[in-house]
């Protein structure tokens, strides 16, 4: 089961010119640069965007093949604008209701009562829509999108009308979304962290086209894609908790190449977490080094090599299989005599818990 | 104070405004969502057409309204071959004419409160399920009240004040389609000037009132704008 779409829309200034498979589970990031088209391939799976030659099939159910157009009201979709779209002369009760009413009976996997408690809005319900904040406002646009039980939910960059404090107030409940729901989250978006906090996968888009498209943490080691290069360039890793030192104050974070340990935090033994491990806090050495301060020292293999800039190299190596990236000097590169295939240690100067 | 042909103008006066504003309503709001939608590239051509009577003498609109519903010109030819009478200097007629003088005062408020909306309202009623027609009803309309009120004052005050489409198409027969500005100007040629300050006074404050109330009602909203004066 999975989402095939094929749209090509040509407008004034560009063409958006695609043709991809989107996971029927997790979160799929649409990813880009402004004026990529990411909104555009969105609305078109939404149908606001009418591409005359097009489909769009949602598991086994076609929405879109050539002459056959099924309008917006039709498609078992949630969608959840940039800026909130509340319905001013309606107060939020009312507003929830509005796609609650118009969905048939026997399609209610969500009720509205567990949107409502998924967003934490119930103190809300009675309040004029202009008496929200504006994180709240979005809380009450998810929860009613939530309400119509979609059979996918499409978010068209729900936070970047919000400011840094409403961004972290939700956060949070963007990510029991995508830990609850069972229903595949499209959720478009040029901000690297929130991809690396929410999304499963990746589609990249460049100018209209399809660029590459593939797991997260496969996407963002990729060297020959821009993810995997500048200062910004990190590997995600997914960890378990898988215990605590009291004396020292440290947890323990298990992933299948072997054992992070990081200053305590207040988990539950088993509960998964994401690592970003930033490129450049990665360096790398060929003996295990005993001496040194660093905790997070792991064996790797070289495996991809290419030149960033033109003093700096950035590695691809393997831990046991999980991909970690590592920008280094091409000094260093030398010195070391790297090549792919070689046994090196990476050593993890920092590592970031996402959630 | 009053006398009975007075009261009988004020009445057809009333009932003609009122008539006029539910038709120009029925009409009206159609034509409006469809220029506030249309991305049709001549649509000012349909702009202009309706914007007419905002600056045509209505002595010009009434003439060629005439000539339109006298018994041979198309309407009223055509109410003849049907068994009926020419429209001319009949109540219906005065309606007719009424509803073209009034049209914009009607339409442009609308398809400004409309523009007001935007498409992403009703967008978002579309994702979550609601039909075109749902839409409208429940979006678009409730949306747009501030623009259905000033609409519907405006061209219920303004029929209220027509005199040169009416002296043109109505004649000023009394009981029938003799309104009050005509009585006041008949008034006003016999020199009876008190009943024609009866008349004037009570038709200055109804229209104040009527004004009072919508600027009143509409103050948390801009006022659509009207491409002309009252």
């Amino acid at each position: 089961m999975t989402i095939e779409a094929q749209f090509k829309i040509a407008r004034q200034d560009f063409t958006l010119d695609v043709e991809l498979t989107i996971p029927d589970n997790g979160v799929t990031a649409i990813y880009g640069d402004s004026g990529c088209g990411k909104t555009t391939l969105l609305r078109a799976i939404a149908g606001l965007e009418h591409s005359p030659e097009g489909f769009l099939k949602v598991g086994h159910k076609i929405w879109q093949d050539g002459s056959f157009f099924l309008p917006p009201e039709k498609r078992a979709l949630g969608y959840v604008f940039q800026e909130a779209s509340l319905f001013s002369h309606l107060n939020v009760r009312k507003n929830l209701e509005y796609g609650l009413k118009r969905v048939k009976k026997n399609e209610g996997k969500i009720s509205l009562d567990r949107a409502i408690e998924l967003l934490s809005i119930s103190h809300l319900l009675d309040r004029s829509t202009t008496q929200l904040s504006g994180g709240e406002r979005q809380r009450v646009a998810i929860a009613r999108a939530l309400a119509t039980s979609p059979r996918v939910l499409l978010m068209d960059e729900p936070l970047s009308a919000l400011d840094l404090k409403r961004k972290q107030e939700i956060m949070p409940y963007l990510e029991s979304l995508h830990d609850e729901l069972k229903i595949p989250i499209l959720y478009v978006s040029h901000a690297p962290g929130e991809v690396a906090r929410l999304a499963d996968h990746l589609i990249l888009l460049q100018d209209g086209q399809l660029k590459a498209s593939g797991k997260l943490d496969t996407m963002l080691t990729r060297l020959d894609l821009p993810l995997a290069h500048g200062d910004k360039a990190a590997a995600l890793i997914h960890a378990t908790v898988a215990g605590h030192d009291s004396e020292f104050n440290l947890t323990y974070l298990d992933f299948p190449g072997g054992r992070f340990t990081v200053a305590h935090k207040d988990l539950k033994i088993n509960h998964p977490v994401r690592l970003r491990v930033i490129a450049r806090d990665v360096s790398l050495t060929l003996e295990h080094q005993s001496n040194t301060s660093i905790l997070n020292i792991f064996p790797a293999i070289v495996d991809e090599i290419t030149a960033e800039g033109t003093a700096q190299i950035m590695i691809r190596l393997l831990i046991n299989d999980i991909p970690l990236l590592a920008r280094i000097t091409q000094k260093s590169a030398s010195l070391l005599k790297l090549k792919v295939g070689k046994q090196v240690f990476a050593q993890v100067k920092s590592v970031a818990l996402l959630s | 104070m009053l006398n009975d042909s007075d009261l009988t103008a004020l009445l057809i006066t009333l009932k003609l405004a009122a008539l006029t504003t539910v038709i120009l309503l029925l009409i009206g709001t159609p034509i409006a969502w469809w220029l506030a939608r249309s991305r049709w590239r001549f649509k000012f051509i349909i702009e202009a057409v309706i914007a007419l009577p905002l600056v045509l003498p209505p002595t010009v609109l009434g003439f060629y309204l005439l000539i339109a519903l006298g018994p041979n010109g198309p309407i009223g030819g055509l109410m003849q071959s049907l068994g009926g009478q020419p429209l001319a200097f009949t109540f219906t007629g005065l309606i007719i004419g009424s509803v073209f003088y009034s049209m914009p005062f009607v339409v442009q408020p609308l398809q400004s409160a409309f523009n007001t909306i935007g498409h992403r309202p009703l967008e978002v009623a579309a994702t979550l399920g609601a039909s075109p027609i749902d839409r409208f009803f429940t979006i678009a309309v409730p949306l747009a009240r501030p623009g259905f009120l000033t609409a519907m004052v405006l061209g219920f005050a303004h029929t209220i004040g027509e005199f040169g489409v009416v002296l043109m198409i109505g004649g000023n027969i009394p009981g029938q389609t003799q309104v009050l500005s005509i009585a006041i100007y008949d008034h006003v040629e016999v020199l009876e000037y008190t009943q024609a300050h009866w008349l004037s006074g009570g038709l200055l404050l109804l229209s104040f009132v009527l004004l009072i109330s919508v600027y009143a009602l509409n103050r948390r909203y801009a006022l659509p704008k009207i491409g002309g004066d009252l």
